[in-house]
């Protein structure tokens, strides 16, 4: 059972979750040589904000954080900002309903996490990234989607193994539900 | 990660005496009518207002010198990029091909190349310095009520504010925790193998994430408790009336998004082709 959340409570993790991901994202980046692309640890938390705070969150907070990285530095490039929204609403959307509030991170749920995570990396850099510097950019095909390859096998590696680790250390720091018997 | 790379330039100038609504309305046409457009006159002319712009914002370079260096290697790179990868694609586009240059395999520096990629680089120059200065001379708070002002839910205008407001919070608490671990000897630098990095990278994150969810814990609540989100709408602090400028710049907004839609159906295409 996820605990549903207030609008007021998604609103503030909205504005955290994308301050969160604008320092990860602008000052712990590790660029590669190819541009606009770097392994960026900024998706595997914003994919656990997208798991305990829902699709909605997940999108806003990638969508603002990403926009604010690039307009204090590499200026507005829409199609790859639209990308990170769609990552966290697409990983929100898949993990639904789960039990890490109530302490469970089991195996079948790491390995959704991890399914959920490179589903939504492919939607992201494999398709809607390249399509929108295609559409709107009109940059040579090829190169948009090397760069989008590149991005997704990052991106897929870094948010799947520590986006897991961290969830399965917080579950450890929930209190489980009926974890407590009576003694007679 | 000691100072913000970049960020509001307290200066009086012209540019920070006009209200944020104009001034987001500006950057906005200016972002999205180099989307839209890749007419080369129209992104010159851009790219040559945002640089006028600049000149009378009294926002120096060396301001900005970081952030422009980060900005021509990150141009430079996707120049580099676009020619290794499509040498032949402003041929593709224009439909005609003048060589320029011989180069080894299919890299031959033609005209129409050149001519596209230099189209790139404008959009790029064309959007930068506009919202650099957006940046630059509008205050945080006033950014989210323009936000609001433009017809943004207010609900996101506010988290985009209590986003800048807790950057400088999550940057400080990221920097104590990471040395707080590495003073216990947990590294996460090149020198440590990538396995025991990513162990450590995940122990400095950990800490992190749990002291940021109790805190949109304590900030929902104290909102919740003054009644956030109750009303339809909300009143702002900071809320600059608009001026003979501002409506200025707004219709400048406008006119910056209609000139390329009206360069759509005039070149019959995105692209103004100079080589028929």
């Amino acid at each position: 059972m996820t605990v549903s959340r207030s609008p007021v409570t998604q609103v503030v993790a909205i504005g955290i979750g994308a301050a969160l991901f604008f320092v990860l994202g602008r000052f712990v980046a590790i660029p590669t040589p190819i541009p606009n692309t770097t392994i960026s640890i900024q998706y595997a938390v914003l994919a656990v904000f997208a798991v305990l705070y829902g699709p909605l969150v997940g999108a806003l907070a990638g969508l603002i954080g990403h926009i604010l990285i690039d307009a204090t530095g590499f200026g507005i490039w829409l199609s790859w900002e639209i990308s990170s929204g769609v990552f966290g609403l697409v990983v929100g959307l898949l993990l639904l309903r789960t039990a890490i509030e109530d302490g469970v991170f089991d195996r079948a749920l790491a390995l959704r996490f991890t399914a959920a995570v490179v589903i939504a990396n492919a939607l992201a850099w494999l398709v809607v990234a390249p399509l929108g510097d295609v559409l709107i950019y009109s940059e040579p095909a090829n190169k948009v989607w090397t760069q989008g390859a590149l991005a997704f096998a990052a991106n897929s590696v870094t948010a799947a193994v520590l986006g897991l680790i961290i969830l399965s250390l917080y579950a450890r720091t929930r209190t489980r539900t009926g974890s407590l018997s009576r003694e007679r | 990660m000691t100072s913000p790379v970049l960020g509001y330039v307290d200066r009086t100038g012209p540019l920070h005496r006009l209200s944020g609504v104009s001034k987001l309305a500006l950057a906005l046409g200016v972002v999205i009518g180099a989307m839209i457009g890749f007419d080369v006159r129209y992104l010159a002319a851009v790219s040559l207002g945002s640089l006028v712009l600049w000149g009378m914002s009294r926002v120096r370079v060396r301001d900005l010198a970081v952030v422009l260096w980060l900005v021509a290697i990150f141009a430079t790179l996707n120049n580099i990029g676009i020619f290794l990868f499509a040498p032949g694609y402003g041929t593709e586009l224009f439909g005609t091909r003048h060589v320029l240059l011989e180069g080894p395999w299919r890299w031959d520096v033609t005209a129409e190349q050149l001519f596209y990629q230099s189209a790139v680089t404008l959009k790029y120059v064309a959007v930068l310095p506009s919202v650099l200065l957006f940046v630059a001379t509008t205050r945080p708070p006033e950014f989210a009520s323009s936000l609001a002002r433009i017809g943004v839910p207010y609900r996101i205008a506010y988290a985009v504010s209590l986003a800048l407001r807790y950057i400088p919070d999550v940057q400080r608490e990221f920097r104590t925790i990471s040395q707080a671990q590495q003073a216990r000897g947990l590294d996460t630098s090149r020198a440590a193998g990538l396995r025991t990095r990513v162990r450590n990278l995940a122990s400095v994150l950990l800490p992190l994430l749990l002291g940021t969810f109790d805190r949109i814990e304590a900030v929902s609540a104290a909102m919740e408790l003054r009644g956030f989100g109750r009303g339809r709408r909300r009143t702002w602090l900071v809320r600059t009336p608009l001026r003979l400028p501002d409506l200025v710049l707004i219709s400048l907004a406008v006119l910056l998004v209609a000139v390329p839609l009206v360069l759509l159906g005039v070149n019959d295409g995105r692209f103004w082709n100079p080589f028929l």
